[in-house]
């Protein structure tokens, strides 16, 4: 069995407690929030295991190399505690365990990974990606495993994500383009706090649409808008690929219009918020994130997680801002898909 | 030529005729499980006066007269168990008037549920009516004549309810008015204060006359719909949650379902909760209101909401097409159903046996209730796919359904749109003076039994 | 039959009769016929109970399949993954009873037609170049493209004024085109359709083989019929070239400047032929060729797009006329839902559909009030070439 590697000491002498100070929805003092911390390390039962919505933060407020969320999820499951109701949870592992099917195409060293979301291998396509010659896989054989988190199902993701790195090594893929944001951040967070291997290099989709920007440069239409750009949880594992959104809509003229949720202070589409808070509290969020949008002037709502953009889409067009995924605004500006008037 | 054929012609003309085999055999079966039989000619009529003509035409013959919709209430009931004629009544399909202010729509005895939709959204956009989930050919004469139930059911009742008058063409041929159409023009009311005697043909399956004409209830079409799923896993629960929900009188409709494919389906009940409103800030405040009705079970962990927003194109399309696609579940184009009504409470043992009888038979199940008037009753549906090119899982799934059926009614359930099997199982549990009443019925209606044959049939 | 394992997994629901919107049948043969038995469920059940040798192979059961006009509005709407099948179905069953020689007289006659005489008109081929005459435009001697008519544009007066506004029109918008004149062979759609599987390899090969020759590397057609066949059939025999409807070449030579209409002051409604809508998904094209000329309203018909209603002359029955005439004929019923838009124009990119609507023109006594023009002939009074 894995176990989470989390260094006590670590948090025993952090002098920040960055992690839950710093949290968008718990209010903590400083010292309430280390002894928190302290709480949840001794296996007490603290606020934070009935209150935090699993939004991830905490993993990318941490600047010293621990693991505050995945030991929040690890305890939350050894007292029993339940983030979700429990038909809820079970919904989720239920529908997204594997099948004995793989669902690949024509797999080649480097293969896209479209997890196990219906919209991406329709992105997956088009001069961005056609040099990787439809070589792809999806489905929950691929899915990375770390929704489970959000449920407090540790033992979930520890039971899966072995199993889905056996799959790629299987296939003898040496990269995979991850194109769900989540896929690589478990590859590149969640696996190495648990000391799993990566028979793989996995490479970030955006990394990847950058590159091909690049050396398709003289085909882009500028595209001349205004967007705002929903952060996804996910990409709090991997916090170092933020800057790519920048410069991507650099090259493609999309101005990155400032707002006060960005960046670390980023607030969650709502959906998982609204299974484990409930309808006000994930309402609440969602209003203040679209507002803020539509404060900051914003035309376009760029989305990097299919899943946040269909939790909020509609509710985003009915403040007049399209809804777009980022590689969709890419193709947009490569021609390939039509802007709307 | 056959003289009856010929007979036929002449009322209809030639091309609203057939007794070509290939007429013959289509309109012998219907897309469930019971045995075909064939009629002997097949009468597509246009008007009141040739439905008249045929019945008087059946009378002096003697001859069956099965009327038909769009045949999809799969329990056999436009089979014609003793040949005769089956009237297609799918070419008298006008719309013929609605009145807005009253809220009612006439329409002629074939309409189907998907004209009528599309008429009223063209030039009507702020009236709707009842539409059920069957396929949108079926007709809304018929789901009335078969007491059926639509979006509106948990508000308003059964579709039947809704009927506001008739125009019918009794057994023996006179053409019959039913309710307020009966002394005047208006159509707003199809037996209050008078004497109701739309009772005389609803319910009946066809056996007591042939409904031309049809005025329904039309309902306000809000501007905004929206849809919620509320999951648990306990049975128990189902009935409480029903009532608090039921309670906050701010929903359009309720079904209930559970099926073990795919897999995000497996071992929860799913409770659609359908929302409408006028603006975002009534939707929202009706959705807020059934989440606080519901807090209990999402504070003790035992229920929530599940994400719906990719479901939603799907479950607020209507008729959901979704439902048809049931009948390829098992790669075989077909499902049966037992669909009795019963207490909302009896939830958890309806849905105890559907599992059991599925495993017994070894065949594909889906549960599904439809929440009737704010919860006085529901439909429960026990669905079974099965593979039309598989004669013994149409078997098994016909012993599953007709099981399903009996424990129902041992449990106090009435039947809905039964087959001539389970109208015996009924009968022979109803109370000996209302069977005599109904006989009495019948035979004052349809002397020469020529009326839908072997359906209703007390012995 | 290749597709025999799905025929009894029609369910007979129903939806694929309607529209998207269930706004009236949407299934040629069943308005007209009205029995369940002349709709695509009705099909599919009547050809599992023929598998099932329930029943025999006659007149009716012939009348039935062939009266489809392989319109696909059942493959738009049917809720069943098969659904991209059905029509396959139908050829498939069609097929057999060409082969068990169970056709209709009229689908025969059309079948020896085009064997005798390389096109259903019983006209020699040197005709085939007649509607090129006086227009200026050359046959094809290796220009970019070949302007493919085929056999309604080559012969039908109506078909034939289409053919020469067009040809004229890509001329205008600078493509390279020559035609093929007497050289032109029957593309093989309807023959297809009809189930005449062996005639059809002979005319598609016969194709390939004179295309490869002559070098022709991409195709402009005339007729979204011959469009499907190419796009879809061809390349399953060894076809190479490319392939476009002159809508799509117009709708880029609207958009790239080469055609600069000027002002029309009309209201246009817009009819989509089933093998350039449903079947090759070609909607936006034409409407915005319409959409670029200054003054021209676009009024859409109840159904149009996904959920246009065929003019009746698919699947071989421009030719075999097994749907027959009368009020309730596909295409009276079209043009009087084209009328009830209150345009003045009924824009058409179809020959068949032309020649379809042009004669429910005169039989509904709608000359007064309507017109039946090809886009290019509207793009022609908008000033463009003239």
């Amino acid at each position: 069995m894995y176990d989470l590697k989390h260094d006590e000491k670590v948090c025993a002498t952090c002098p920040s407690a960055d992690c839950l100070l710093k949290c968008q929805y718990m209010e903590f003092e400083q010292d309430e929030a280390h002894e928190e911390m302290m709480k949840l390390i001794r296996g007490e039962d603290c606020r934070v295991l009935h209150e935090c919505i699993t939004c991830y933060g905490c993993e990318e407020y941490c600047r010293r190399g621990n693991h505050p969320f995945y030991l929040i999820c690890e305890r939350r499951e050894e007292m029993g505690i339940l983030t979700a109701p429990r038909p809820i949870t079970n919904q989720w592992i239920n529908m997204t365990q594997m099948q004995g099917k793989q669902k690949v195409g024509a797999v080649k060293e480097r293969v896209m990974s479209f997890c196990f979301l219906p919209q991406l291998p329709l992105m997956g396509s088009g001069e961005i990606f056609k040099d990787l010659g439809w070589s792809f896989v999806f489905g929950a054989e691929f899915m990375c495993p770390a929704v489970h988190t959000h449920f407090a199902k540790m033992s979930v993701v520890k039971e899966r994500l072995p199993q889905v790195l056996e799959n790629f090594s299987e296939l003898g893929v040496k990269e995979v383009i991850c194109m769900h944001d989540e896929c690589y951040g478990t590859y590149t967070s969640i696996a190495p706090a648990y000391g799993m291997e990566v028979p793989f290099r996995p490479i970030h989709y955006m990394d990847y649409l950058y590159d091909r920007l690049e050396e398709l440069r003289d085909r882009i239409r500028l595209l001349n808008i205004r967007a705002v750009y929903q952060r996804p949880c996910s990409s709090r594992l991997s916090p170092q690929k933020l800057h790519r959104v920048g410069e991507i809509f650099r090259m493609i003229g999309v101005e990155l219009v400032e707002r006060e949720y960005q960046g670390e202070n980023a607030l969650c589409c709502g959906e998982i918020p609204r299974a484990i808070a409930g309808f006000r509290a994930a309402s609440d969020i969602q209003r203040r994130n679209i507002q803020d949008m539509v404060d900051a002037g914003a035309q376009y709502c760029v989305f990097n997680c299919p899943a946040c953009q269909t939790t909020l889409s509609e509710r985003v067009v009915k403040f007049g801002l399209k809804p777009v995924h980022l590689i969709e605004l890419c193709k947009m500006a490569l021609g390939e898909i039509e802007m709307e008037d | 030529m056959d003289r009856i054929l010929q007979s036929l012609i002449d009322i209809v003309g030639e091309k609203a005729v057939s007794n070509h085999a290939e007429e013959i055999w289509y309109y012998a079966r219907d897309p469930g499980v019971m045995p075909p039989h064939e009629p002997d000619y097949v009468v597509a009529p246009r008007t009141t006066e040739e439905v008249q003509r045929i019945v008087q035409l059946a009378n002096r013959e003697r001859i069956p007269i099965v009327p038909m919709g769009n045949g999809m209430a799969l329990t056999g009931l436009v089979i014609p168990l003793k040949g005769g004629i089956v009237l297609d009544m799918k070419r008298m399909d006008r719309i013929l008037e609605v009145n807005e202010r009253g809220r009612y729509v006439i329409v002629e005895g074939g309409t189907s549920q998907g004209k009528l939709k599309s008429y009223l959204e063209d030039h009507y956009p702020h009236l709707r009516h009842s539409i059920p989930d069957a396929p949108a050919a079926t007709t809304i004469a018929a789901n009335v004549a078969i007491h059926g139930q639509g979006r509106l059911t948990q508000q308003y009742g059964f579709n039947s309810d809704m009927v506001t008058g008739l125009e019918v063409v009794l057994p023996t041929g006179e053409v019959c008015r039913i309710g307020s159409c009966s002394m005047g023009p208006y159509w707003f009311s199809k037996g209050p204060t008078l004497p109701d005697l739309s009772g005389l043909f609803l319910g009946w399956l066809g056996t007591t006359g042939i409904i031309t004409k049809v005025g329904i209830r039309l309902y306000p079409r809000k501007k905004m719909r929206d849809v919620e799923i509320f999951v648990t896993d306990r049975d128990d629960l189902v009935a409480d949650i029903v009532y608090r929900v039921t309670h906050t009188e701010m929903v359009e409709d309720i079904t209930v379902w559970f099926q073990p494919k795919p897999l995000m389906f497996k071992d929860n009940n799913h409770i659609t909760i359908y929302l409408t409103g006028d603006t975002d800030e009534e939707l929202e405040f009706k959705r807020l209101m059934i989440w606080d009705a519901l807090r209990e079970f999402i504070d003790s962990k035992d229920g929530g909401f599940m994400s719906v927003q990719p479901l939603k194109p799907m479950l607020l399309e209507m008729p959901q097409r979704g439902i048809a696609a049931f009948a390829d579940v098992p790669k075989g184009g077909g499902f049966e159903y037992s669909g009795p009504i019963t207490l909302v409470d009896q939830y958890p043992m309806y849905a105890e046996k559907v599992k059991q009888l599925a495993s017994k038979y070894n065949v594909v199940y889906a549960g599904t209730a439809r929440i009737i008037s704010g919860g006085h009753a529901m439909m429960f549906g026990i669905s079974f796919a099965f593979n039309r090119a598989d004669p013994d899982m149409i078997d098994r799934v016909r012993r599953a359904v007709h099981e399903a059926t009996e424990f129902a009614l041992d449990l106090g359930g009435i039947p809905w749109k039964p087959n001539i099997h389970e109208q015996k199982l009924a009968m022979e549990r109803m109370d000996p003076n209302t069977l005599r009443l109904m006989k009495m019925i019948k035979q004052n209606l349809d002397p020469q039994g020529i009326m839908n044959p072997g359906n209703w049939e007390v012995g | 039959m290749e597709h025999a394992g799905i025929v009894h997994r029609c369910f007979r629901c129903g939806y694929c009769k309607f529209p998207g919107d269930y706004h009236d049948f949407n299934c040629p043969p069943h308005r007209v016929f009205g029995w369940d038995t002349y709709s695509c469920g009705g099909r599919m059940w009547l050809i599992n109970a023929w598998l099932n040798q329930e029943i025999q192979p006659s007149q009716r059961f012939a009348e039935i399949l062939f009266s489809c006009v392989a319109c696909a509005n059942c493959q738009e709407y049917c809720v069943y993954p098969f659904k991209d099948d059905l029509l396959a179905v139908f050829e498939e069953t069609k097929t057999a009873l060409v082969n068990g020689g169970l056709a209709p007289p009229a689908v025969r006659d059309y079948f020896k037609a085009i064997h005798v005489n390389g096109n259903p008109y019983k006209l020699p081929q040197e005709q085939r170049g007649r509607w090129a005459e006086g227009t200026g435009l050359e046959e094809f001697s290796g220009q970019e493209y070949l302007f493919y008519v085929g056999c309604v544009g080559s012969y039908d007066e109506i078909g034939m004024r289409m053919a020469r506004s067009v040809g004229l029109m890509l001329k205008e918008a600078g493509y390279s085109i020559g035609y093929l004149g007497s050289r032109e062979t029957c593309d093989g759609n309807e023959v297809k359709v009809l189930g005449e599987t062996g005639l059809f390899s002979l005319l598609a090969e016969e194709n390939i083989r004179k295309f490869r020759e002559m070098g022709v590397k991409k195709v402009i057609t005339l007729d979204p019929h011959a469009l499907n066949v190419f796009r879809k059939e061809y390349p399953k025999l060894g076809a190479d070239f490319q392939v476009w409807h002159f809508t799509e070449v117009l709708g880029q030579a609207v958009k790239q400047g080469r055609i600069v209409p000027s002002p029309y002051r009309v209201r246009v409604t817009y009819h989509d032929p089933c093998y350039l809508g449903r079947h090759n998904r070609i909607f936006k094209p034409p409407r915005s060729v319409l959409k670029r000329i200054p003054d021209l309203e676009v009024v859409e018909m109840r159904r149009s797009k996904e959920d246009s209603f065929c003019c009746g002359g698919g699947g071989g029955n421009f030719f075999t006329d097994i749907l027959g005439g009368g009020e309730d004929s596909p295409n009276r019923v079209r043009i009087r839902e084209a009328a009830d838009t209150g345009a003045e124009l009924l824009a058409v990119t179809c020959p068949t559909c032309a020649k379809m609507l042009t004669d429910a023109l005169k039989a509904e006594d709608l000359q007064g009030r309507m017109e039946v023009v090809d886009l290019a002939e509207i793009l022609r009074r908008a000033g463009v070439g003239c």
